[in-house]
């Protein structure tokens, strides 16, 4: 349990990718079977205890320590889980060993929901305060320690030298403790067959296509259709089992019922996940919003924002594998089968008929629908391959949105960026055009190279009119400040900031050292680009 | 004698009527004992004081040689006589040359404990618990939920991490006086024989260390004018809290922020720091260690200073110890 809980403690604190990577690869190298496999399993989200609440916990520790000092200590901490792992009565030490990850996993999974707590007691008086911690998380669900199911698998990869895809294509057919999946990554196994039904097939990514590509790209090569906004999904339906899963493979059918509900059929189809009719509306990406990161849906969510598949490919289709299959083949077979589905649920992106890139430019340029980010290509020759293979499938996405907005707040950033201010919050001018103030509109912390990093840096530390904690206020007034061209994918409006108006994938795009901050833009331009309702 | 008669508050630091003598004054005053050298508690410009030879020792290295008027040594166990009032230094554990200060007259007799700890620390004698009638106690780490791990544990999470991240520079923010030494001194005790790189600021406190008979191993600045003795990645680089994420942490390779400090127990701390590894390294007692010594010392009332005083007030009524916060102004617990 030490090792997990290390490990967990580490990840929390580390903020690059690759210290991530690395602390997950060690740990699969060093700690035996069956410990890792549990270990993979909490951090991919694969164990829950619903027996163990947090009010157990506090009714536990209220039995062994006086009400007022927990009561101090709570409010010091400010977290329970914490505080109760470290105030906890170190118990009788009987032999000096800490049960491990894999034992603690086994209690827990046999505690019935009444003797729960006597197992959750006996778990922490054997800990130390970091195992209880990491005990008191891994039971209640929950890790927060920074590291997606997606970055877990990637490490996985890396540790066993193979392709991530291939982990992702197994995933649902294996169980914790994972052990002939280390087995097969140490080489000392043959690769697990994905025994489940309906798994998941690793997508095709596009490249983002570069002006310089156009010159070797023959336009009736390709098929072009519109890139939706939406979320990448796999609709899986095969003996029976329906799956929804994400890009990365995660099983989503719970968060999405109504669609999952009416995937009658044999074929595995590959789209975007929409919210409105088809036949009718496609609702705007805050309508979208609406449905994203729920555990549960209520009927009325269910009734006011209902979801449907724009589909763009088959990978399955009645036991047939039909990923080697040309694009237009596929196509072909996608467009007829759609017609069998329900058409509330399930529609197929158009293509978009284009001689030239000259005319496909402009049509991209004005999409007829908002939640339209730019056009797909497509060879229609290629098969469909897993990852992100470069000729097939280009991205050419819609211009963004720029503002130009004067440098307001600065923040320190993290690991690397420690000892900068890297993250930044900018203002518009709003207010009477005689007496203008800033409002805040946004906070922005990439789009800027190394080195015009260390001159705002330098800017900040020049121009601090105030600091709170990290947090610096710059100088910024109609005649001093640092205008910032801001660029970003869309506008929605937002009762959480002040503005009104929140901005989505916010970047630097330039550093206009050269314009007076009362050239900056006014909220009303901001205003104006907000979609209609 | 009743204890408050004999020790009381004032503005000015804790003061010994009969004696005429503060223990350590936040102001200059005429007569000053000084339980060790971190400079919320030693200051400059009084008139005479009182202290071990490493205090005197380290006050004037920080404040330069006159930094009192006159200086006398206290022995470790020998009883100094102040207008009849018995003063006795004993070790406190914290840093090098601190003591506690035992103070008796009448019959009553109170001991103040400046800043202390139990834990091992190869860089100053252990405290000895003093039997008395009122124990002053600090408070920085009293709440239950501060318990610090074995020390030897922190360093090994800190060698362990070199192991991993051999490309990255893991710089150790420690304080100046005392923490800087230990956890060099940990290091060495851990068998890690490298060069230990150190910030400009450590250098004068790691010199008189090593003289005073506490042995650093190889130390070597930190910052040089020639590129070719700059740390190389993977070093591990000792600096004051402040440095370590501060534009001179820019030099070198890949920096990884470390922070030894009792704090380091609770993860908001080492969030609002921004420390990617924290080292649970303490020079105060834990609250083990602060309720232990209490017992220890047999006291039958206890004043509390500096720190979370309510919790440790509210412990010594549950375990029927006559205790009150003892209000001093000055003292920072953020130097830990």
């Amino acid at each position: 349990m030490e090792r997990f809980a290390e490990l967990l403690d580490r990840l929390v604190l580390t903020p690059s990718r690759n210290g991530k990577l690395r602390l997950l690869t060690d740990y699969f190298a060093t700690v035996p079977d069956p410990d890792r496999g549990y270990g993979l399993a909490a951090l991919t989200g694969g164990i829950g205890f619903p027996a163990v609440k947090p009010a157990m916990l506090r009714a536990l520790v209220m039995e062994r320590v006086d009400p007022v000092l927990f009561g101090y200590s709570y409010d010091y901490v400010g977290d329970l889980a914490e505080t109760v792992s470290l105030i906890w009565p170190a118990g009788e030490n009987d032999g000096a060993r800490t049960p491990a990850l894999s034992e603690v996993v086994e209690r827990l999974g046999q505690a019935s929901r009444s003797d729960a707590p006597a197992v959750m007691a006996r778990l922490l008086d054997q800990l130390t305060p970091s195992g209880r911690f990491a005990a008191i998380k891994l039971a209640t669900g929950g890790l927060r320690v920074g590291v997606s199911a997606r970055l877990t698998k990637q490490a996985l990869a890396e540790f066993g030298q193979v392709d991530v895809q291939e982990i992702e294509e197994l995933w649902h057919g294996i169980w914790p403790p994972y052990a002939e999946l280390f087995a097969w990554l140490e080489k000392r196994g043959p690769k697990p067959e994905n025994a489940a039904r309906a798994p998941f097939r690793p997508v095709m990514l596009a490249h983002a296509i570069a002006e310089g590509d156009f010159a070797s790209l023959e336009p009736s090569d390709y098929a072009a259709e519109w890139k939706w906004d939406g979320i990448r999904v796999q609709a899986v339906a095969e003996g029976g089992v329906r799956k929804l899963y994400s890009r990365t493979g995660d099983d989503i059918s719970g968060a999405f019922p109504d669609l999952a509900d009416a995937m009658h059929f044999d074929a595995a189809l590959d789209g975007e996940l929409l919210v409105g009719d088809p036949r009718d509306k496609t609702g705007t990406f805050s309508d979208l919003q609406q449905r994203l990161n729920r555990k549960t849906v209520s009927q009325t969510m269910l009734r006011d924002y209902p979801v449907f598949m724009r589909c763009y490919d088959v990978l399955a289709l009645e036991g047939r594998d039909t990923r080697p299959l040309p694009y237009a083949e596929r196509r072909q077979l996608l467009r007829e089968f759609l017609t069998t589905l329900p058409a509330d649920r399930f529609d197929l992106s158009p293509t978009i008929p284009f001689e030239t890139w000259k005319e496909l430019d402009e049509k991209r340029c004005n999409p007829p629908h908002p939640i339209i980010e730019g056009v797909m290509l497509k060879r229609k020759d290629s098969p469909y391959l897993p990852g992100r293979p470069k000729g097939p499938w280009f991205k050419w996405k819609r211009d963004p949105f720029t503002v130009d907005a004067v440098l307001m707040y600065a923040q320190r950033g993290h690991g690397k960026r420690s000892s900068f201010y890297s993250d930044y919050t900018f203002g518009v001018w709003a207010g009477p055009e005689n007496e203008p103030v800033l409002l805040p509109v946004g906070k922005a912390y990439f789009g800027f190279t190394d080195e015009e990093l260390k001159q705002i840096d330098k800017y900040v530390r020049d121009n601090t009119v105030e600091r709170f904690g990290p947090v610096r206020a710059v100088r910024a007034d109609r005649n001093h400040g640092l205008v910032l061209e801001v660029a970003f994918e869309g506008l929605q409006r937002s009762t959480r900031h002040k503005s009104g108006i929140a901005m989505r994938f916010p970047r630097i795009s330039r550093l206009r050292w050269d314009k007076p901050t009362h050239e900056a833009d006014r909220i009303e331009t901001l205003e104006a680009m907000l979609p209609r309702e | 004698m009743l204890p408050r008669d004999l020790l009381r508050s004032r503005p000015e630091g804790l003061y010994c009527p009969q004696g005429d003598f503060f223990i350590d004054p936040v102001r200059p005053v005429e007569r000053a004992l000084i339980t060790h050298g971190h400079s919320d508690h030693a200051r400059a410009g009084h008139g005479a004081v009182l202290a071990t030879r490493e205090t005197l020792d380290i006050m004037g290295l920080r404040y330069g040689p006159d930094f009192a008027r006159a200086t006398q040594a206290a022995n470790f166990g020998e009883t100094v006589e102040l207008n009849g009032v018995r003063v006795t230094f004993k070790p406190a554990g914290h840093v090098l040359g601190s003591a506690q200060i035992c103070v008796e007259a009448d019959g009553t007799r109170i001991v103040a404990s400046g800043d202390y700890k139990r834990s091992r620390d190869p860089t100053c004698a252990p405290l000895e618990p003093i039997p008395c009638d009122v124990f002053i106690t600090e408070a920085t780490f009293a709440l239950p939920v501060f318990t610090h791990p074995d020390a030897s544990h922190e360093i090994g999470q800190l060698l362990k991490s070199v192991r991993q991240f051999p490309e990255r520079t893991h710089i150790v923010g420690a304080y100046t006086l005392g923490k800087a030494q230990r956890v060099i001194a940990l290091l060495r005790q851990a068998g890690y024989n490298d060069v230990v790189y150190i910030h400009g600021a450590l250098q004068k406190l790691c010199d008189y260390y090593e003289s005073a008979g506490v042995p650093l191993g190889f130390i070597q600045p930190a910052t040089v004018e020639d590129r070719g003795a700059a740390p190389p990645a993977g070093s591990i680089v000792v600096a004051p809290p402040a440095a370590i994420d501060d534009r001179w942490s820019r030099r070198f390779a890949d920096p990884l922020a470390c922070f030894a400090s009792g704090w380091m127990r609770i993860r908001q701390r080492v969030r609002q720091r921004g420390v990617e590894l924290p080292l649970i390294i303490s020079d105060h007692a834990d609250w083990g260690e602060l309720t232990q010594t209490i017992r220890e010392t047999g006291a039958g009332e206890v004043w509390v200073t500096h720190g979370r005083e309510e919790a440790l007030v509210r412990w010594c009524e549950i375990n029927g110890i006559a205790a009150k916060p003892l209000h001093l102004a000055g003292y920072e617990d953020e130097a830990e």
